[in-house]
């Protein structure tokens, strides 16, 4: 993988996203730079998985532009999508042929190798752990190199052993100049991964900005404590 | 779609129990099914208790008529084992050792050869409702055919004796005494007459004579008013379209039919259904296949599989049951299109139900009523049910696939054409709700 320069890679613009007559998404706009990790945080229900599956082209928004198609996005789903009858290699291969990588070999030992499961290449996934299998699943969203990649709450089903290294393989990709997008709710990681973070809450964007601009919006102090705060003063403001 | 196609032949090769399952479960459901409807059913046991003497007779009109004619009819569609006294009899069908048991009286002759009193036979059965409608209709059959070869006789004994009246011959010992018939008797009462001089006596002659003529034309025609009463209708088939299918050809035709749906279903919506759990599916829609491609390539690989194996049946089952074989091309041509039929419907199921153990028991659900709604034949039941149960088997894709079979295989009704267009329509419907069913990737 070449080493990226800054830059914009991701711009989305008045997204939005309606199902029936419910909001899921309103008028979200922002943009991801290489090397930057993006946290999008919120409550339950706040919009971050159809945000991500919009950027992903799994859905199509109501409203509002992506700068880049699907195809020039690299995307880790919340739960593991590969096969769990064939094994590490033969997912990784299938899916660089399904993504019409040039070198489909060399992609598959690039990815081996990011992700470090070289020694676990011939074993098929149902008898990897959860957390092996999340290597696969952040594998098959990188197999194209793409500029950008989302990762939908990628640490949810994890030990802190595996998350540890998970996060350290996604670290790893943004000092390579990739951008990260990645939702979760546990608000401690986007404190301490993420280099910006948005607020989610009901389908709109309150907020943009460092984790420590966050924290002093909300009050200061611990940044769990600081971002329920922030979220109780945005709907006091709001009633 | 090959790289996909090749991965899911990879997963099938890795699923030996579940293949062996497809494959054979469908298979031993359509043999049992095949041979339930070609088979004729076995004879049941009834026990027999002849209380008349050996070797009687009946007399009608002087001509004997040995009881065991009549027992030999009574008796040819049943097993019969005879027990001495009807107690014995009753105990066997209590115990269900026979279904039923026929107590025939000692004054069974008397009553036939009467000709005035109708004679009985006693029926002694048991055991539940299927069983004594089964008991009943299968006694109350063999009665209609036994009594049926009875009125033959009584009717051909009949016939010789107004033959006799009517054109004379000889009767008693040896044909020793002559009878003149009633058809020589006019014409020998008007040469007797002419000899008479005129008078009383002359046309006393003439007028019996005229009787005579009567009554020899009207008991001309009793012989076929006999023939009639003894047997009122007689059946006549005719077939309206296509020609007749012979019944162990059908039960191939309805076999093959079931193993095809049965492994084509399952494979579809299992394999739709697998994306979804696996979660495969929103990676692959975001560009890698679109949604119609991957239900086409669910439906292609399992109406494929399915076609192998519905093939190797017919060619199997040719071997045993006499099959044109040179037919083999629209046989192809019929598991081809019902084999896509069978593929759309399993892939709606496979996108609506979500989860291979969903979607599994629902192929089941729809596909084992499907078969036997498809075999109801109209007038069985009511009406307004048939009509239901017609638009229903019509919506889904087994009546066609059959009857594209049987005109493929036996050149039934209706056209092969006709139920291939049938077909397409069924694919087309259950592609849309497949389709539909995929809306959302997650």
């Amino acid at each position: 993988m070449n080493a990226r320069t800054a830059g914009e890679v991701l711009r989305v613009e008045g997204l939005g996203k309606r199902y029936g007559s419910r909001e899921a998404l309103q008028e979200v706009s922002f943009a991801a730079h290489a090397g930057e990790m993006l946290a999008v945080v919120g409550p339950n229900g706040a919009g971050k998985t159809t945000l991500l599956s919009i950027l992903a082209g799994v859905q199509k928004p109501s409203a509002g532009t992506v700068s880049r198609g699907a195809g020039e996005i690299g995307w880790v789903p919340q739960q593991p999508a590969v096969y769990s009858k064939l094994s590490v290699v033969e997912n990784l291969r299938l899916f660089a042929r399904l993504e019409k990588v040039g070198d489909t070999e060399a992609a598959v030992a690039r990815m081996l190798e990011q992700t470090g499961l070289i020694g676990r290449a011939e074993e098929r996934i149902d008898r990897l752990s959860g957390g092996n299998q999340q290597r696969v699943n952040v594998a098959l969203g990188l197999l194209a190199d793409p500029p950008v990649i989302l990762l939908d709450e990628p640490s949810t089903a994890l030990d802190p052993g595996q998350r540890e290294r998970l996060w350290l393989l996604v670290s790893e990709l943004a000092a390579r100049g990739t951008g990260i997008v990645f939702s979760t709710h546990i608000v401690a990681e986007a404190e301490r991964y993420a280099t910006r973070v948005l607020v989610l809450e009901e389908g709109c964007l309150l907020f943009d900005g460092t984790p420590g601009e966050l924290a002093r919006a909300g009050g200061g102090g611990d940044f769990e404590r600081a971002f329920v705060s922030f979220l109780a003063k945005r709907s006091e403001h709001a009633q | 779609m090959r790289w996909l196609l090749g991965k899911d032949l990879l997963i099938l090769r890795r699923s030996r129990l579940l293949v062996a399952l497809l494959i054979f479960y469908p298979v031993a459901i359509a043999l049992l099914i095949g041979f339930a409807i070609s088979a004729s059913p076995a004879k049941p046991r009834v026990a027999v208790v002849d209380e008349t003497p050996p070797g009687e007779t009946i007399t009608l009109g002087g001509t004997r008529v040995g009881l065991d004619e009549y027992t030999k009819q009574l008796f040819s569609q049943v097993d019969v084992v005879h027990v001495p006294t009807r107690a014995i009899a009753e105990s066997k069908v209590a115990s269900g050792e026979v279904l039923a048991a026929i107590v025939i009286p000692s004054d069974i002759v008397a009553k036939i050869s009467s000709g005035v009193s109708q004679a009985q036979i006693e029926v002694i059965y048991n055991g539940d409702a299927v069983e004594q409608s089964f008991v009943r209709s299968t006694i109350d059959a063999t009665l209609a055919r036994a009594n049926l070869a009875l009125s033959e006789q009584i009717k051909s004994v009949a016939v010789h004796d107004l033959n006799l009246l009517l054109s004379g011959g000889h009767i008693g010992p040896l044909g020793s005494q002559e009878l003149i018939g009633l058809r020589q008797l006019p014409g020998t009462l008007k040469g007797i007459a002419s000899r008479q001089p005129p008078g009383k006596d002359r046309d006393t002659l003439t007028r019996i004579a005229g009787f005579a003529n009567l009554a020899a034309n009207n008991l001309g025609i009793a012989a076929d008013v006999l023939t009639t009463v003894s047997q009122p209708i007689a059946v006549h088939s005719k077939l309206l379209q296509g020609k007749r299918t012979p019944l162990d050809t059908y039960a191939v035709v309805v076999a093959v039919t079931i193993s095809l749906m049965f492994l084509c279903v399952l494979l579809a919506a299992g394999g739709v259904a697998l994306e979804r759990e696996e979660h495969t599916i929103a990676r692959l829609v975001r560009g890698l296949i679109s949604r119609e491609g991957l239900l086409a390539e669910k439906a292609m690989l399992a109406a494929v599989c399915a076609f192998v194996v519905a093939l190797a049946m017919l060619l199997g089952v040719s071997a045993f049951v006499s099959l044109d074989v040179s037919r083999i091309g629209l046989w192809m041509l019929a598991l081809a299109f019902g084999a896509l039929g069978f593929g759309a419907l399993g892939v709606a199921i496979g996108a609506l139900a979500r989860e291979v153990r969903a979607a599994s028991l629902l192929a089941f659900l729809l596909s084992l009523p499907l078969v036997f709604l498809a075999l109801v034949p109209s007038g069985s039941v009511a009406t307004g049910l048939y009509d239901v149960i017609r638009a229903v088997s019509f919506v889904f894709p087994y009546k066609a696939a059959l009857q594209a079979l049987d005109a493929a295989v036996n050149g039934a009704a209706p056209s092969l054409g006709a139920s291939i267009a049938h077909l397409l329509g069924v694919t087309l419907l259950f592609g849309v709700l497949a389709r539909l069913g995929l809306r959302r990737a997650e």
